[in-house]
Protein backbone atom coordinates (compact mmCIF):
# COMPACT_ATOMS: atom_id res chain seq x y z
CA UNK A 1 0.00 0.00 0.00
CA UNK A 2 2.65 2.48 0.76
CA UNK A 3 3.49 3.84 -2.22
CA UNK A 4 7.23 4.35 -3.50
CA UNK A 5 7.57 7.74 -4.07
CA UNK A 6 8.24 8.61 -7.52
CA UNK A 7 11.55 9.14 -8.72
CA UNK A 8 12.21 12.62 -10.02
CA UNK A 9 13.87 12.95 -13.10
CA UNK A 10 17.23 14.96 -12.49
CA UNK A 11 16.88 16.47 -15.77
CA UNK A 12 16.46 20.39 -15.77
CA UNK A 13 14.93 21.89 -18.72
CA UNK A 14 17.62 24.02 -20.12
CA UNK A 15 15.64 25.87 -22.73
CA UNK A 16 15.56 28.57 -20.85
CA UNK A 17 19.52 29.17 -19.93
CA UNK A 18 20.05 28.66 -23.39
CA UNK A 19 17.86 31.51 -24.22
CA UNK A 20 19.56 34.00 -21.68
CA UNK A 21 22.73 32.83 -23.12
CA UNK A 22 22.18 33.17 -26.55
CA UNK A 23 20.67 36.83 -25.21
CA UNK A 24 23.50 37.84 -23.42
CA UNK A 25 25.72 36.33 -26.48
CA UNK A 26 24.12 38.75 -29.36
CA UNK A 27 24.03 41.53 -26.86
CA UNK A 28 28.06 41.63 -26.44
CA UNK A 29 27.96 40.69 -30.34
CA UNK A 30 26.38 43.76 -30.92
CA UNK A 31 27.60 46.25 -28.52
CA UNK A 32 31.24 45.78 -28.29
CA UNK A 33 34.57 46.02 -30.58
CA UNK A 34 37.15 44.43 -30.40
CA UNK A 35 40.13 45.04 -28.77
CA UNK A 36 42.78 47.17 -30.82
CA UNK A 37 46.31 45.43 -30.73
CA UNK A 38 48.69 46.92 -29.35
CA UNK A 39 52.46 46.75 -29.74
CA UNK A 40 53.58 48.02 -26.59
CA UNK A 41 52.33 47.90 -23.26
CA UNK A 42 51.45 51.77 -21.85
CA UNK A 43 49.93 53.14 -18.53
CA UNK A 44 48.15 56.03 -19.25
CA UNK A 45 47.70 58.27 -16.13
CA UNK A 46 44.56 59.64 -14.77
CA UNK A 47 42.86 62.23 -15.01
CA UNK A 48 38.52 63.52 -14.17
CA UNK A 49 37.90 64.29 -17.77
CA UNK A 50 35.38 62.14 -18.97
CA UNK A 51 35.24 62.92 -22.65
CA UNK A 52 34.48 59.48 -24.72
CA UNK A 53 37.54 59.23 -27.30
CA UNK A 54 36.22 60.54 -31.06
CA UNK A 55 35.24 58.61 -33.45
CA UNK A 56 37.84 58.41 -36.77
CA UNK A 57 40.50 59.31 -34.54
CA UNK A 58 44.83 58.81 -35.11
CA UNK A 59 45.81 57.15 -32.25
CA UNK A 60 50.03 58.07 -31.46
CA UNK A 61 51.11 55.69 -28.96
CA UNK A 62 53.96 56.64 -27.05
CA UNK A 63 55.48 53.76 -24.50
CA UNK A 64 57.99 55.05 -21.37
CA UNK A 65 60.84 54.91 -24.05
CA UNK A 66 59.38 57.14 -25.92
CA UNK A 67 58.78 55.37 -29.77
CA UNK A 68 56.28 56.75 -31.00
CA UNK A 69 53.50 54.52 -32.96
CA UNK A 70 50.76 55.50 -35.13
CA UNK A 71 47.00 54.20 -35.88
CA UNK A 72 43.98 55.36 -37.30
CA UNK A 73 40.78 53.73 -36.54
CA UNK A 74 39.11 54.43 -40.17
CA UNK A 75 40.14 51.64 -42.47
CA UNK A 76 38.98 53.41 -45.92
CA UNK A 77 41.37 56.62 -45.13
CA UNK A 78 44.41 54.26 -43.74
CA UNK A 79 44.10 52.66 -47.55
CA UNK A 80 44.28 56.30 -49.15
CA UNK A 81 46.66 56.88 -46.48
CA UNK A 82 49.08 54.23 -47.53
CA UNK A 83 48.58 54.88 -51.13
CA UNK A 84 49.71 58.23 -50.57
CA UNK A 85 52.95 56.85 -48.85
CA UNK A 86 53.73 54.49 -51.28
CA UNK A 87 54.20 56.80 -53.82
CA UNK A 88 55.30 59.85 -51.84
CA UNK A 89 58.00 57.81 -50.35
CA UNK A 90 58.96 55.56 -53.71
CA UNK A 91 57.79 52.13 -51.79
CA UNK A 92 56.64 50.52 -54.59
CA UNK A 93 54.57 48.55 -51.70
CA UNK A 94 52.55 45.42 -53.55
CA UNK A 95 48.70 45.33 -52.71
CA UNK A 96 48.80 42.60 -50.36
CA UNK A 97 51.46 44.61 -48.64
CA UNK A 98 49.14 47.46 -48.41
CA UNK A 99 46.26 45.83 -47.11
CA UNK A 100 48.84 44.13 -44.56
CA UNK A 101 49.61 47.86 -43.30
CA UNK A 102 45.43 48.58 -43.38
CA UNK A 103 44.46 45.61 -41.08
CA UNK A 104 47.49 45.99 -39.38
CA UNK A 105 48.47 47.04 -35.86
CA UNK A 106 49.93 50.45 -35.12
CA UNK A 107 52.88 51.40 -37.49
CA UNK A 108 56.38 51.99 -35.43
CA UNK A 109 58.71 52.02 -37.61
CA UNK A 110 60.95 54.06 -39.92
CA UNK A 111 59.90 54.56 -43.52
CA UNK A 112 62.90 52.26 -45.03
CA UNK A 113 61.84 49.60 -42.91
CA UNK A 114 58.06 49.64 -44.00
CA UNK A 115 58.27 47.02 -46.29
CA UNK A 116 60.09 43.86 -45.23
CA UNK A 117 58.01 44.68 -41.72
CA UNK A 118 54.89 44.17 -44.23
CA UNK A 119 56.30 41.61 -45.65
CA UNK A 120 56.05 39.39 -42.53
CA UNK A 121 52.83 37.80 -41.89
CA UNK A 122 50.69 39.35 -39.84
CA UNK A 123 51.15 36.75 -36.26
CA UNK A 124 55.23 37.53 -36.18
CA UNK A 125 54.32 41.33 -37.06
CA UNK A 126 53.72 41.90 -33.39
CA UNK A 127 57.35 40.07 -32.23
CA UNK A 128 58.69 42.69 -34.70
CA UNK A 129 61.91 45.14 -33.33
CA UNK A 130 59.63 48.38 -33.22
CA UNK A 131 62.06 51.46 -33.26
CA UNK A 132 59.17 53.98 -33.00
CA UNK A 133 58.35 56.48 -35.67
CA UNK A 134 61.45 58.64 -36.10
CA UNK A 135 60.82 62.77 -34.79
CA UNK A 136 63.29 64.71 -36.34
CA UNK A 137 63.96 68.36 -34.08
CA UNK A 138 63.56 70.00 -36.94
CA UNK A 139 59.95 69.48 -36.95
CA UNK A 140 59.11 70.13 -40.88
CA UNK A 141 57.14 67.23 -42.50
CA UNK A 142 59.89 66.45 -44.72
CA UNK A 143 62.46 65.13 -42.39
CA UNK A 144 60.59 64.87 -39.64
CA UNK A 145 58.70 61.32 -40.27
CA UNK A 146 56.00 61.43 -37.25
CA UNK A 147 54.72 65.10 -38.89
CA UNK A 148 54.66 63.21 -42.28
CA UNK A 149 52.58 60.50 -41.09
CA UNK A 150 50.38 63.16 -39.39
CA UNK A 151 49.66 65.65 -42.40
CA UNK A 152 49.10 62.63 -44.76
CA UNK A 153 46.89 60.96 -42.56
CA UNK A 154 44.47 64.41 -41.99
CA UNK A 155 44.44 64.70 -45.66
CA UNK A 156 43.73 61.09 -46.48
CA UNK A 157 40.86 61.77 -43.91
CA UNK A 158 39.64 64.74 -45.57
CA UNK A 159 39.89 62.95 -48.43
CA UNK A 160 37.92 60.15 -47.34
CA UNK A 161 35.27 62.81 -45.37
CA UNK A 162 36.24 62.33 -41.75
CA UNK A 163 38.53 64.83 -40.81
CA UNK A 164 40.36 62.94 -38.24
CA UNK A 165 41.10 64.20 -34.75
CA UNK A 166 44.35 63.22 -32.99
CA UNK A 167 45.15 61.22 -29.85
CA UNK A 168 48.06 60.71 -27.41
CA UNK A 169 47.90 57.26 -25.42
CA UNK A 170 51.44 58.24 -23.73
CA UNK A 171 53.06 56.18 -20.67
CA UNK A 172 52.96 57.99 -17.53
CA UNK A 173 56.64 57.46 -16.78
CA UNK A 174 58.09 59.06 -20.35
CA UNK A 175 60.11 61.54 -20.11
CA UNK A 176 58.50 64.98 -20.70
CA UNK A 177 61.31 65.79 -23.61
CA UNK A 178 60.16 63.20 -25.69
CA UNK A 179 56.23 63.86 -25.02
CA UNK A 180 56.89 67.49 -25.77
CA UNK A 181 59.04 66.71 -29.21
CA UNK A 182 55.65 64.70 -29.82
CA UNK A 183 53.45 67.48 -29.02
CA UNK A 184 56.01 69.90 -31.23
CA UNK A 185 55.50 68.05 -34.12
CA UNK A 186 51.84 68.63 -33.94
CA UNK A 187 51.75 72.28 -32.99
CA UNK A 188 54.48 72.71 -35.34
CA UNK A 189 52.28 71.21 -38.28
CA UNK A 190 49.12 72.99 -37.51
CA UNK A 191 47.50 70.99 -34.99
CA UNK A 192 46.68 72.98 -31.72
CA UNK A 193 43.80 71.03 -30.25
CA UNK A 194 43.91 67.42 -29.36
CA UNK A 195 43.10 64.69 -26.87
CA UNK A 196 44.81 62.76 -24.34
CA UNK A 197 44.09 59.23 -23.71
CA UNK A 198 43.78 59.23 -19.44
CA UNK A 199 41.62 56.84 -17.27
CA UNK A 200 38.99 58.07 -15.63
CA UNK A 201 39.50 58.17 -11.86
CA UNK A 202 36.95 60.20 -9.46
CA UNK A 203 36.84 63.84 -8.97
CA UNK A 204 38.12 65.09 -4.69
CA UNK A 205 35.16 66.30 -2.71
CA UNK A 206 35.58 69.89 -2.02
CA UNK A 207 37.12 71.36 -5.31
CA UNK A 208 35.38 73.41 -7.70
CA UNK A 209 35.04 70.44 -10.42
CA UNK A 210 33.14 68.89 -7.62
CA UNK A 211 30.66 70.92 -6.80
CA UNK A 212 30.24 71.69 -10.29
CA UNK A 213 29.09 68.08 -10.83
CA UNK A 214 27.53 67.92 -8.33
CA UNK A 215 24.88 70.77 -9.64
CA UNK A 216 24.96 68.84 -13.17
CA UNK A 217 23.69 66.07 -11.29
CA UNK B 1 4.88 22.68 -22.32
CA UNK B 2 4.87 20.41 -25.05
CA UNK B 3 6.33 17.41 -23.57
CA UNK B 4 5.63 13.63 -24.59
CA UNK B 5 6.49 10.76 -21.96
CA UNK B 6 8.89 8.59 -22.08
CA UNK B 7 7.38 5.17 -22.08
CA UNK B 8 3.72 6.15 -22.90
CA UNK B 9 2.92 3.18 -25.09
CA UNK B 10 3.58 0.41 -22.55
CA UNK B 11 -0.07 -0.69 -21.97
CA UNK B 12 -1.00 -0.33 -25.55
CA UNK B 13 1.29 -3.08 -26.10
CA UNK B 14 0.51 -3.00 -29.74
CA UNK B 15 2.73 -3.12 -32.71
CA UNK B 16 3.22 0.83 -32.60
CA UNK B 17 6.78 1.84 -32.29
CA UNK B 18 7.94 3.33 -28.84
CA UNK B 19 7.31 7.10 -29.63
CA UNK B 20 10.66 8.57 -29.17
CA UNK B 21 11.15 12.06 -26.97
CA UNK B 22 11.81 15.37 -28.62
CA UNK B 23 13.36 16.99 -25.92
CA UNK B 24 16.49 17.80 -26.92
CA UNK B 25 19.48 18.23 -24.06
CA UNK B 26 20.19 21.43 -24.37
CA UNK B 27 23.19 21.95 -22.05
CA UNK B 28 25.88 21.46 -24.82
CA UNK B 29 24.49 24.21 -26.37
CA UNK B 30 24.20 26.50 -23.11
CA UNK B 31 28.09 25.36 -22.54
CA UNK B 32 28.64 26.71 -26.22
CA UNK B 33 26.89 29.77 -25.69
CA UNK B 34 28.62 30.65 -22.28
CA UNK B 35 32.07 29.59 -24.11
CA UNK B 36 31.19 32.58 -26.33
CA UNK B 37 30.11 34.78 -23.91
CA UNK B 38 33.49 34.39 -22.16
CA UNK B 39 35.38 34.88 -25.44
CA UNK B 40 33.60 37.76 -26.43
CA UNK B 41 33.61 39.35 -22.93
CA UNK B 42 37.74 38.93 -22.97
CA UNK B 43 38.40 40.11 -26.85
CA UNK B 44 36.48 43.02 -26.81
CA UNK B 45 36.19 46.13 -25.24
CA UNK B 46 32.77 48.20 -24.40
CA UNK B 47 33.73 51.71 -23.23
CA UNK B 48 35.52 53.51 -25.66
CA UNK B 49 38.86 55.26 -23.70
CA UNK B 50 38.57 58.71 -21.85
CA UNK B 51 40.19 60.89 -23.19
CA UNK B 52 41.47 64.46 -21.72
CA UNK B 53 41.37 67.60 -24.31
CA UNK B 54 43.82 70.08 -24.76
CA UNK B 55 44.43 73.18 -26.89
CA UNK B 56 48.13 74.48 -27.11
CA UNK B 57 49.37 78.25 -27.44
CA UNK B 58 48.48 78.22 -31.37
CA UNK B 59 51.93 80.35 -32.55
CA UNK B 60 54.71 79.91 -29.87
CA UNK B 61 57.07 83.10 -30.70
CA UNK B 62 53.92 85.57 -31.91
CA UNK B 63 51.16 85.14 -29.38
CA UNK B 64 53.59 84.22 -26.38
CA UNK B 65 55.26 88.17 -26.17
CA UNK B 66 51.61 89.48 -26.63
CA UNK B 67 49.85 87.29 -24.03
CA UNK B 68 52.84 87.67 -21.85
CA UNK B 69 52.35 91.53 -21.27
CA UNK B 70 48.52 90.85 -20.67
CA UNK B 71 49.09 88.53 -17.78
CA UNK B 72 48.68 90.89 -15.09
CA UNK B 73 51.10 90.28 -11.71
CA UNK B 74 48.51 89.54 -9.45
CA UNK B 75 46.98 86.91 -11.56
CA UNK B 76 49.37 85.20 -12.76
CA UNK B 77 51.14 82.07 -11.48
CA UNK B 78 53.91 79.49 -12.54
CA UNK B 79 54.24 76.28 -11.88
CA UNK B 80 57.63 74.30 -12.56
CA UNK B 81 57.29 70.33 -13.04
CA UNK B 82 60.52 69.00 -11.90
CA UNK B 83 62.01 65.19 -10.84
CA UNK B 84 60.61 62.63 -8.11
CA UNK B 85 57.27 64.90 -9.67
CA UNK B 86 57.66 67.97 -7.09
CA UNK B 87 56.27 70.97 -8.53
CA UNK B 88 57.71 74.31 -7.62
CA UNK B 89 55.23 77.53 -7.81
CA UNK B 90 55.67 80.94 -7.25
CA UNK B 91 53.05 83.89 -8.18
CA UNK B 92 53.12 87.07 -10.30
CA UNK B 93 55.32 87.13 -13.59
CA UNK B 94 58.96 87.19 -11.98
CA UNK B 95 60.28 89.26 -14.81
CA UNK B 96 62.16 91.50 -12.47
CA UNK B 97 65.69 89.98 -12.21
CA UNK B 98 66.67 92.57 -9.13
CA UNK B 99 63.34 90.72 -7.26
CA UNK B 100 63.08 86.99 -7.28
CA UNK B 101 59.73 85.44 -6.52
CA UNK B 102 59.26 83.53 -3.58
CA UNK B 103 59.67 79.54 -5.22
CA UNK B 104 57.70 77.16 -3.02
CA UNK B 105 58.04 73.55 -3.54
CA UNK B 106 55.37 70.72 -3.20
CA UNK B 107 53.81 67.91 -4.52
CA UNK B 108 50.86 66.12 -5.90
CA UNK B 109 48.72 65.68 -3.05
CA UNK B 110 45.34 66.07 -1.66
CA UNK B 111 45.91 67.98 1.28
CA UNK B 112 48.36 71.04 1.20
CA UNK B 113 49.68 69.97 -1.94
CA UNK B 114 49.49 72.00 -5.47
CA UNK B 115 45.84 71.88 -5.34
CA UNK B 116 45.77 74.45 -1.95
CA UNK B 117 47.90 76.54 -4.02
CA UNK B 118 45.94 76.94 -6.81
CA UNK B 119 42.43 77.76 -4.55
CA UNK B 120 44.49 80.01 -2.54
CA UNK B 121 45.12 81.94 -5.73
CA UNK B 122 41.75 81.86 -7.36
CA UNK B 123 40.58 82.79 -4.04
CA UNK B 124 43.15 85.85 -4.24
CA UNK B 125 42.56 86.94 -7.05
CA UNK B 126 38.61 87.09 -6.80
CA UNK B 127 39.10 88.78 -3.61
CA UNK B 128 41.41 91.26 -5.31
CA UNK B 129 39.85 91.66 -8.79
CA UNK B 130 36.93 94.12 -7.28
CA UNK B 131 39.13 95.91 -5.52
CA UNK B 132 39.35 99.16 -7.67
CA UNK B 133 43.42 99.11 -7.57
CA UNK B 134 44.91 100.41 -10.88
CA UNK B 135 44.84 97.21 -13.57
CA UNK B 136 42.14 95.26 -11.94
CA UNK B 137 39.46 94.33 -13.57
CA UNK B 138 36.50 92.80 -12.09
CA UNK B 139 36.35 90.46 -15.03
CA UNK B 140 39.99 89.23 -14.30
CA UNK B 141 40.64 85.59 -13.90
CA UNK B 142 43.82 83.50 -12.64
CA UNK B 143 46.64 82.62 -15.47
CA UNK B 144 48.73 79.85 -14.78
CA UNK B 145 51.81 79.24 -17.11
CA UNK B 146 52.83 75.54 -16.34
CA UNK B 147 56.37 74.65 -17.60
CA UNK B 148 57.72 71.36 -17.30
CA UNK B 149 61.28 70.82 -16.98
CA UNK B 150 63.28 68.02 -19.04
CA UNK B 151 63.55 65.34 -16.09
CA UNK B 152 59.47 65.88 -15.32
CA UNK B 153 57.64 63.06 -16.52
CA UNK B 154 54.28 63.48 -18.49
CA UNK B 155 52.03 62.09 -15.81
CA UNK B 156 53.17 65.50 -13.99
CA UNK B 157 51.74 67.02 -17.08
CA UNK B 158 48.31 65.49 -16.88
CA UNK B 159 48.35 65.84 -13.41
CA UNK B 160 48.43 69.69 -13.67
CA UNK B 161 46.23 69.58 -16.13
CA UNK B 162 43.67 68.00 -14.35
CA UNK B 163 44.32 70.02 -11.62
CA UNK B 164 43.39 73.24 -13.69
CA UNK B 165 39.98 71.25 -14.56
CA UNK B 166 39.49 70.21 -11.15
CA UNK B 167 39.49 73.48 -9.47
CA UNK B 168 38.21 75.15 -12.10
CA UNK B 169 41.15 77.14 -14.01
CA UNK B 170 40.14 78.28 -17.62
CA UNK B 171 42.96 80.25 -18.46
CA UNK B 172 46.72 78.39 -18.36
CA UNK B 173 49.07 77.29 -20.99
CA UNK B 174 51.57 74.52 -21.52
CA UNK B 175 55.02 76.27 -22.49
CA UNK B 176 58.42 75.74 -22.41
CA UNK B 177 61.05 76.01 -19.49
CA UNK B 178 63.12 78.94 -19.78
CA UNK B 179 66.97 79.08 -18.52
CA UNK B 180 65.72 81.63 -15.69
CA UNK B 181 62.99 79.25 -14.32
CA UNK B 182 65.54 76.29 -14.29
CA UNK B 183 68.08 79.06 -12.26
CA UNK B 184 64.48 79.06 -9.61
CA UNK B 185 64.62 75.38 -9.64
CA UNK B 186 68.17 75.09 -8.44
CA UNK B 187 68.19 77.59 -6.22
CA UNK B 188 65.20 76.22 -4.24
CA UNK B 189 66.95 73.11 -3.94
CA UNK B 190 70.19 74.29 -2.82
CA UNK B 191 68.42 76.19 0.05
CA UNK B 192 66.50 73.71 0.91
CA UNK B 193 69.49 70.87 1.18
CA UNK B 194 71.37 73.82 2.89
CA UNK B 195 68.56 74.22 5.69
CA UNK B 196 67.93 69.92 6.14
CA UNK B 197 72.16 69.85 7.09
Amino acid sequence: MAHKLPRKSTHIDMTAMCDVAFLLLTFFMLATKFKPDEPVVVKTPSSISDIIMPENSILLTVDSKGKVFFDYDNKKAKKILIEEISKAKGLNLTPEEQASFVNGASFGLPFNQMKAYLDVEPMQQREYAFTGIPIDTSFVAETNELGYWVQAARSAGQTEGHAPRICIKCDGATVYPEVKNVIKTLTRNGIDRFNLLTSLEAIPEGTDAYEENKKAN
Amino acid sequence: MAEIQEKSGGKKGGKKGKKLSTRIDLTPMVDLGFLLITFFIFTTTMAKPKTMEINMPVDEKKVEEKDKNKVKDYTAMTILLSKEHRVYYYTGIADDPMNPPDVKVTYFQNKNGIRDAIIALKKRVYEERNNGAAGHNPKDEPVILIKPAENSEYVDMVNILDEMQINGITTYALIDITEVDKGFISATEAANAGGAQ
